[in-house]
């Protein structure tokens, strides 16, 4: 492998990880023809900038859609309770004048019991998870129309320094420590931060690689590779620090993407999902309780979905009847696009949260270009079932 | 006799992989081919080149059927030469019944309405000529593994293939089921159908097959008529070395009882029907405890009971060690130290697209994590310990174990069944579809884990390895214990008898 020269190690690498690579290489395209169709405003750091605060609320759900649909379920009722859980906050601030501590908490206990309440009908009484989260999508469409009065909850009906502080998660950004600086220099310093724990990260797989004989890169080209990825994050970080900086809602879907990649990769639950959605009946013989573990995974997705709410109405500063609408189907998507298998047993937490900057980055370039909302619904269509259809080519050839 | 089928040169690569390299194989008309080789030697995919699965452009070489070149680009291209492919894993609809199974994608049709009569008639007529007195009106789910095997063999009849292929097909049979497939087998000789037979039996192939070739490692290493071969020439070839001892049998001394079931009723999920009938026996430690007994007798039913994966157990305890104990989930039994290998390694076993390491760990994730996360250096350090100890063939520890041969596959899962310590054993058909030298591998396994103190339960439907392994056997029938017999006195003949519902003293050999 020393000896192999870097032009074979990509072409390898990307054999090997054609759909990451597909994923992200369709991510940039579109990013391209947005460019070229709003003479590159889609390009600036303002409307980047937003485009990630907008993306917040779909990656969230995705990121628990992914695992959901690696035990080979599903979950048609996050939009739905995504809105209700938005509402549930909006009410308490608005009517019984909550702080926002206590109402995020009493928020997320909701999501938590709704996720119980699919997790009871789907692991224990065997219901497919299809018509549980169906019956919710309906139930909670309506609870939502229920508790809001069939009216929008605007936050400025709240204590004001309340609501301030709510709104702060969907649409703050990091404090500057010296405002006399000309860019952010907070969000520099987390970009620093960030390229470091890669690098350290890296180094540590590689070394445990090597200490197991595995294969790695030969070290020239580790570094490229590190390199590269440095750029990537600094060019993700830099389009923040030249605008008003990081948003706290993406330094929440990072923080929890990081959480649930390591759920994912490397604890007992995360494992027994994705053997469970490889093969249920191998997983039981092994000693695995498929119930409680679904179980436990629906009451992850109705908390992810609870935080989803929240990030919503603080960022749209208000709770309508009509929130969340479609918010499943964005969801299930991203986590398609992202690679996951309906199969079951296949797909990843980042994979999702690029899926979703996908959906998003549709929805947000078709509105800079002002095009008429007919379109804008079947074009994401197309690109989903393109998305697929391109999965299922490459899949085939491997 | 002019050959019927030539494969020229035929080379097929996978990535990474050369699994033909050059293979040349040539069937007279109207003879029995057997073709044998290790597991991993390339039979199936030769056979799959030949059907059509893998389509003609993805692989280098001729093939020649009735004296022209054909390319095959699909199964159906191939089905219209006349060939029939009846694979390893059975591919009938268990929801349809065997009428419908036998004519799918082949109806019996008269302007798009399938002609429902036509197609009882004459599928009552195949399942005669296979031996199944069934009504073709039969669910195919609700008929045992030997059966389905025989209507997959009316199926193929019913497109009157004149080039039979038959994958394994005694594999999941009984001894009778064997004999009435190898009888219509030679019947169909009589009437000119080509048979292209692969076996791992080979006293089997040497019955019936009038060429045999084996191959090993993707090549041609031998093709010659029956006559001059025998058992040890065929071993020879396959493995490429001289196996003295096909049951490395060493005497075992059994000692204390470990675990003992007494009074075992179980019946179905559904609570319908006795599968298990108030069976009591014990296990001991230091000896191989052989279960006997023809498909369907319920040695799989009790095995997976006791290890509460199946079946509602009406009555029975279990004692282990000399305490009662109560095995609520697969959890508590591998818990208990009591482990369960099935006879369906891909439905039951394996997560195929997970890693040798992944599957390795899978049901000892508990004792390799701590506060729920997985201790991955030292999940790293157990499984590449019985990678090694097991002699798995497998690149790395990353290879997703659905590339591995199956000799490999089953060797991963007793891996992953000795990394939760077991205390009893239990094997279900261990080396069902498994090449010679890896079951020779897997016997002496079993050796050194009684050495160990490990109890091994081994059930087996194929009667000399039972008889070979085993120091003392438990015959069933309909879910009863019929017959107890100790490694020195027990015979064939004997284990045939209790099997076949015998109660008393077994006869004297016949």
């Amino acid at each position: 492998m020393e000896n192999t020269s870097l032009w074979e190690i990509i072409a390898h690498s990307i054999r090997k990880n054609i759909r990451q690579y597909t994923m992200i290489f369709a991510l940039l395209e579109i990013w391209l023809v947005f460019s070229i169709l709003t003479g590159f405003i889609f390009l600036t750091p303002r409307n980047l900038s937003n485009l990630f605060v907008q993306t917040a609320t779909t990656a969230i759900l995705a990121i628990g859609m992914v695992l959901i649909i690696v035990t080979g379920n599903i979950d048609l009722s996050v939009g739905s309770v995504m809105g209700f859980c938005g509402a549930v906050a909006a009410i308490l601030m608005i009517r019984a004048g909550w702080s926002p501590l206590p109402t995020v908490l009493v928020t997320l206990l909701v999501g938590l019991l709704i996720g119980a309440w699919h997790g009871f009908w789907i692991a224990y009484q065997k219901v497919p998870a299809f018509i549980v989260t169906l019956a919710s999508y309906l139930a909670f469409r309506g609870a939502i129309i229920g508790i809001t009065g069939g009216q929008t909850q605007g936050l400025e009906m709240a204590p004001e320094a309340a609501a301030n502080s709510f709104k702060a998660i969907g649409q703050a950004y990091l404090p500057k420590i010296n405002e006399s600086l000309p860019f952010h220099d907070t969000s520099l310093y987390l970009m620093i931060a960030s390229v470091v724990a890669y690098w350290l990260f890296e180094m540590k797989v590689r070394r445990d690689r090597q200490k197991y004989g595995f294969h790695v890169l030969p070290m020239k080209y580790q570094l490229l590779k590190m390199f590269v990825i440095s750029l990537v994050i600094a060019a993700f970080y830099g389009i923040m620090i030249i605008y008003l900086g990081v948003p706290y809602s993406v330094i929440l879907v990072m923080t929890l993407a990081l959480l649930f990649t390591f759920i994912s990769g490397n604890t007992v639950f995360g494992r027994h999902l994705y053997a469970i959605g490889g093969n249920a009946e191998a997983s039981r013989l092994s000693g695995i309780n498929i119930a409680r573990n679904v179980m436990i995974l629906y009451m992850l997705m109705g908390l992810l979905t609870a935080i989803a709410g929240i990030v919503y109405t603080a960022r749209l500063n208000a709770a309508t009847t009509s929130a969340g609408q479609n918010a499943e189907l964005d969801a299930i998507a991203s986590a398609v696009i992202g690679g996951t298998s309906l199969m079951g047993g296949e797909g990843t937490i980042v994979g999702g949260v690029i899926g979703a900057l996908v959906m998003s980055s549709l929805d947000n370039g078709m509105s800079l270009m002002n095009l008429d909302i007919t379109f804008q619904y079947i074009v994401k269509g197309l690109i989903l079932l393109l998305a697929v259809w391109v999965d299922v080519k490459t899949r085939r050839k491997s | 006799m002019e050959y019927v089928l030539e494969m020229q040169n035929i080379v097929k690569e996978f990535p990474g992989v050369r699994a033909l390299d050059g293979v040349t194989f040539k069937v007279r008309k109207g003879e029995i081919h057997a073709l044998v080789g290790e597991n991993g030697a390339g039979k199936s995919t030769l056979m799959k080149v030949l059907s059509g699965v893998y389509p003609y452009g993805s692989y280098a070489g001729k093939i020649i059927v009735h004296g022209e070149e054909k390319k095959f680009h699909h199964i159906s291209d191939s089905e219209k030469s006349g060939i029939a492919i009846i694979y390893q894993e059975l591919t009938l609809i268990k929801q349809m019944t065997i009428a419908e199974n036998i004519y799918l994608g082949n109806e019996n049709v008269s302007q798009g309405i399938i002609n429902w009569n036509e197609t009882y008639r004459k599928t009552e007529k195949l399942l005669k000529q296979v031996g199944l007195c069934l009504s073709p009106a039969t669910i195919v789910g609700e008929i045992g593994v030997g059966a389905q095997q025989l209507v997959e063999i009316a199926k193929a009849l019913s497109k009157n293939a004149s080039i039979l292929i038959l994958d394994e097909p005694t594999a999941a049979l009984t001894e009778s089921e064997s004999e009435t497939l190898l009888n219509i087998l030679r019947q169909l000789k009589q009437q000119g159908v080509t048979c292209i037979f692969i076996s791992h039996r080979l006293p089997e192939v040497l019955e019936i097959a009038d060429t045999i070739t084996v191959l090993r490692d993707g090549k041609t290493v031998v093709t010659d008529i029956r006559q001059n071969f025998d058992e040890n020439r065929l071993i020879c070839n396959m493995v490429g070395r001289e196996i003295t001892n096909v049951y490395p049998r060493v005497p075992h001394h059994s000692g204390e009882v470990i675990m003992e079931i007494r009074n075992w009723t179980v019946y179905d999920p559904a609570g319908e029907k006795k599968v298990v009938d108030n069976v009591s026996f014990t296990v001991r430690r230091g000896e191989i405890l052989g279960l006997g007994g023809l498909m369907g007798a319920g040695r799989t039913e009790l095995a997976m009971s006791i290890f509460a994966a199946w079946g509602k157990v009406v009555s029975g305890e279990i004692i282990l060690e000399g305490k009662k104990i109560t095995i609520r989930s697969e959890q508590d039994a591998i818990n208990y130290g009591i482990s369960y290998l099935s006879e369906d390694r891909k439905r039951y076993g394996l997560v195929l697209g997970m890693d040798v390491r992944e599957n390795t760990s899978l049901a000892s994730l508990r004792s390799l994590s701590r506060l729920g996360v997985i201790n991955k250096n030292e999940e790293i350090k157990q499984t590449q310990y019985y990678v090694n100890k097991l002699k798995v063939k497998t690149p790395s520890l990353e290879q997703e174990v659905r590339n591995l041969s199956g000799g490999n596959q089953q060797k991963v899962i007793i891996g992953k069944w000795l990394l939760t310590k077991p205390r009893v054993l239990i094997l279900d058909e261990p080396t069902r579809g498994i090449d010679v030298g890896a079951k020779y591998e897997i016997y002496t396994l079993m050796n050194a884990l009684i050495e160990e103190g490990v109890c091994v339960v081994m059930i087996s439907s194929d009667l000399p390895e039972l008889l070979g392994m085993s120091d003392r056997i438990l015959v069933l029938h309909k879910g009863r214990i019929t017959g107890e017999l100790n490694a020195h006195e027990a015979t064939q003949e004997k284990v045939m008898y209790y099997a076949t519902g015998g109660e008393d003293i077994a006869p004297k050999v016949c």
